[in-house]
C-alpha cells in the first residue's frame, strides 16, 4: 500500500505533465511559434478549476463529484482558453524572439496578478481544494489525458491541422495557398492554452493547495524541455519527454546533492539536445529507422 | 466585359528605390502572357503585389473589374489567383500530397467537430480531397512522388509540385515565376507541354515570368518587358525579338532562343 501512496501521486503528475508537453507541442511544434509562457496558462486553469470547485460549486462537488470534478477542469480549460485569444490576438503579431520574450511576459504576469488577488489567497496560497471524487481520481487524470491525446491528434490529422503545419514550414507559402495565417496562428495557441489549463484544473485537484509559485518561470521551461528532449513536431515525443523530465527528478531525489543541482541537470540536457539531436528523441528514432531501410535496401 | 487582370499604374518603392514604376498590364480571360526583363527589373515584385505580400506604394491591380489592392494574400488567393515561387517554397516536411492538400483547405466542407470525432462528412471529403490532388499530380506526372517529403524530391520535380499546389488552389489567374530555373532542356520541353495542357484543361490564364527565352517565345501569346520597374515594351513574341528597347535592355545578348544567364 505505501508504494502506491507514491506512485499514484507520481503518475498523476506524469499525465498533468503529458497533457502540457502534448499542448505546447501544438503551439511550438507544430505550428512553429516560439511560446514560453506556458506555466501561465496553467496557472490560469488551476486557479479557475479551483474556484470553480471550492467557491462556485461547492454543494453540487459534494453531491455529484464525477460530474463537478469534470465541470471546473472544462472551467479552467474555458479560462486558459480564452487568455490564450486574449493573450495571442496582439502578441501574435509578432514573430521568433520577440513572441517568446513576450510569452515570457505574459507568465510572469499572470503570476503576479495571482499572488496579489485576494479573492484565491494571494500570497498565502488557494487551500481547501477537495480531491473530488477520491479515489477515482486517477482514473479521470488518466481518461482525460488519453482524450486529450486522441483529440489533438485527430485535431493534426484533418486539414486544420495541415493548414496549422503549413505555417510552421513556410508561412508566406502558406498564406499565398489561401490559408488564413493570422487565424489558425490564433487558433493554434488557443487550443495549446485550453489544454493547458485543463491540466491545471487537475493539478489544483490533485494538489489540493495552489500557490502562485508553482506556477513560475521554471515550469515553463520544464514543459519546453519536455518537448525539446522529446522532439518538438511529434505527439509520441511529447509524451517521452514528460515521462523522462517528470522521473528524472524522482531517480536524482535518492542523492540529495544530484537532487539539488536539477536545474542545472535540466539546462545540461536541454544544452546537450540542442547541440546533438535537435529533433530529439522522436528525430534520432526516425534517423535510426531511415538508416535501417537504407541498409535493406 | 472587364479584363481578368487590369494593372494600373503600378508602383511600388523600397526606400530610395522605385522597383516597379507606374506598370501597366491587361491580361484578357484564357490568354498565355509573359513578363520578362533583366536581373532585378521587379518582375517578382509584380508577383509579390498582385498577391498581397507587398502593398503597392500607388497605383490598381484589378481582378474581375474588382480591385484587389490592400487584401491579404489568402483573400486574394480566394479571389482566384495563385502563384508559384522563385526561390521554391515548398512545406518541406510534408509530402507531396499534403502539400497540395493545404491548397485544398478552403474547400474541405467539414467542421471541425466533425474532424475531432471523424464523423459525418469528414471521411468522405477527406477522400474527394486526396482523389482531387493525386489528379492534379498525375496530370504533371508526379503522381508517384506523392507519399515522399517535398524536400526529398529533385529540383525540377519541386519546381512542378509548386505548380500542383497553386493549381489545387483552383485559380483562374495563375502566375509562374521562373518555373524553368534549373531545369534541363528536355525538362523544360516538358514543361512548356504542360503549362500549355494546364491552361487548356484547367481553363485558365497564366502570366509567366522566364529568363529562359526559347521557352517564353515559344508557349506565349504576348510578352511584357520590364527593365529597372519600367515597362519598355509589349507585344507579340517577334515584335519583342525584333524591338531595339529590349535589345539594349538585354545589352544584345540573350535573345533569340537563347538562354539568358
Ligand atoms: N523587400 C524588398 N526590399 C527592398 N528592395 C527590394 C525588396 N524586394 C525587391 N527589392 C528590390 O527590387 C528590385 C526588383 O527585384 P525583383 O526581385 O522584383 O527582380 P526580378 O525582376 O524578379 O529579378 P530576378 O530575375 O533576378 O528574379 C531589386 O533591385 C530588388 O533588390
Ligand atoms: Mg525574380
Amino acid at each position: 500500500m505505501n508504494y502506491l501512496d507514491y506512485l499514484i501521486p507520481l503518475l498523476q503528475l506524469l499525465c498533468m505533465n503529458v497533457i502540457l508537453a502534448a499542448s505546447l507541442n501544438v503551439i511550438n511544434g507544430y505550428c512553429g511559434l516560439f511560446s514560453i509562457g506556458h506555466a501561465g496558462f496553467f496557472a490560469i486553469g488551476a486557479y479557475a478549476a479551483a474556484a470553480g470547485s471550492k467557491l462556485l460549486m461547492p454543494e453540487f462537488a459534494a453531491a455529484q463529484p464525477a460530474l463537478a470534478l469534470i465541470a471546473c477542469v472544462m472551467i479552467g480549460a474555458a479560462a486558459a482558453g480564452l487568455a490564450g485569444l486574449v493573450v495571442g490576438i496582439p502578441c501574435l503579431r509578432l514573430t521568433g524572439d520577440y513572441l517568446a520574450i513576450a510569452t515570457v511576459g505574459f507568465g510572469e504576469i499572470i503570476r503576479i496578478v495571482l499572488l496579489n488577488t485576494e479573492a484565491v489567497g494571494a500570497s498565502r496560497g488557494f487551500p481547501g481544494i477537495v480531491l473530488l471524487t477520491g479515489k477515482w481520481f486517477p482514473l479521470w487524470v488518466l481518461l482525460f489525458t488519453v482524450g486529450s491525446l486522441y483529440f489533438i491528434h485527430r485535431l493534426m490529422r484533418s486539414s486544420t491541422g495541415r493548414a496549422i503545419l503549413s505555417i510552421r514550414e513556410d508561412e508566406i507559402a502558406a498564406r499565398s495557398m489561401g490559408i488564413n495565417v493570422r487565424f489558425y496562428k490564433t487558433f493554434a495557441f488557443v487550443v495549446g492554452a485550453f489544454f493547458a489549463g485543463l491540466s491545471g484544473g487537475f493539478f489544483a485537484h490533485h494538489s489540493q493547495f495552489i500557490h502562485p509559485s508553482n506556477f513560475n518561470f521554471m515550469i515553463s521551461v520544464m514543459v519546453l524541455l519536455m518537448i525539446v528532449v522529446g522532439g518538438m513536431g511529434s505527439q509520441m515525443g511529447a509524451v517521452l519527454g514528460a515521462i523522462i523530465v517528470t522521473l528524472l527528478p524522482e531517480a536524482l531525489r535518492f542523492s540529495e546533492t544530484l537532487s539539488s543541482i536539477r536545474m542545472l541537470i535540466f539546462g545540461l540536457i536541454m544544452i546537450l539536445v540542442v547541440l546533438w539531436q535537435p529533433q530529439g528523441l522522436m528525430g534520432f528514432y526516425r534517423k535510426l529507422f531511415a538508416t535501417r531501410k537504407a541498409e535493406h535496401a | 466585359m472587364s479584363a481578368l487582370l487590369d494593372i494600373a499604374a503600378l508602383t511600388i518603392r523600397f526606400g530610395g528605390l522605385v522597383a516597379v514604376n507606374r506598370v501597366d498590364i491587361k491580361i484578357e480571360k484564357g490568354e498565355l502572357v509573359g513578363l520578362i526583363g533583366p536581373n532585378g527589373a521587379g518582375k517578382t515584385t509584380c508577383f509579390n503585389m498582385l498577391t498581397g505580400v507587398y502593398e503597392p506604394t500607388s497605383g490598381t491591380i484589378c481582378l474581375e473589374g474588382k480591385n484587389i489592392n490592400g487584401l491579404a494574400p489568402h483573400q486574394i488567393c480566394s479571389k482566384g489567383v495563385a502563384r508559384t515561387f522563385q526561390n521554391i517554397r515548398l512545406f518541406k516536411s510534408m509530402t507531396v500530397l499534403e502539400n497540395l492538400l493545404v491548397s485544398l483547405h478552403r474547400e474541405r466542407g467539414y467542421s471541425l467537430a466533425e474532424a475531432l470525432f471523424g464523423l459525418g462528412r469528414f471521411g468522405k471529403r477527406e477522400q474527394e480531397m486526396r482523389t482531387k490532388a493525386m489528379e492534379i499530380l498525375r496530370m504533371l506526372g508526379l503522381d508517384h512522388r506523392a507519399h515522399l517529403p517535398a524536400s526529398s524530391l529533385p529540383y525540377g520535380e519541386q519546381r512542378k509540385v509548386e505548380i500542383a499546389r497553386a493549381l489545387a488552389t483552383s485559380p483562374k489567374l495563375l502566375l509562374l515565376d521562373e518555373p524553368a530555373a534549373g531545369m534541363n532542356p528536355s525538362e523544360t520541353a516538358q514543361l512548356a507541354k504542360d503549362i500549355q495542357k494546364i491552361r487548356k484543361d484547367f481553363d485558365i490564364t497564366v502570366l509567366l515570368i522566364e529568363h529562359d527565352m526559347s521557352l517564353v517565345m515559344k508557349i506565349c501569346e504576348r510578352i511584357y518587358v520590364l527593365d529597372y520597374g519600367q515597362l519598355i515594351a509589349q507585344g507579340k513574341p517577334e515584335e519583342i525579338k525584333r524591338d531595339p528597347r529590349v535589345i539594349e535592355a538585354y545589352l544584345g545578348g540573350g535573345l533569340g532562343g537563347e538562354q539568358h544567364a
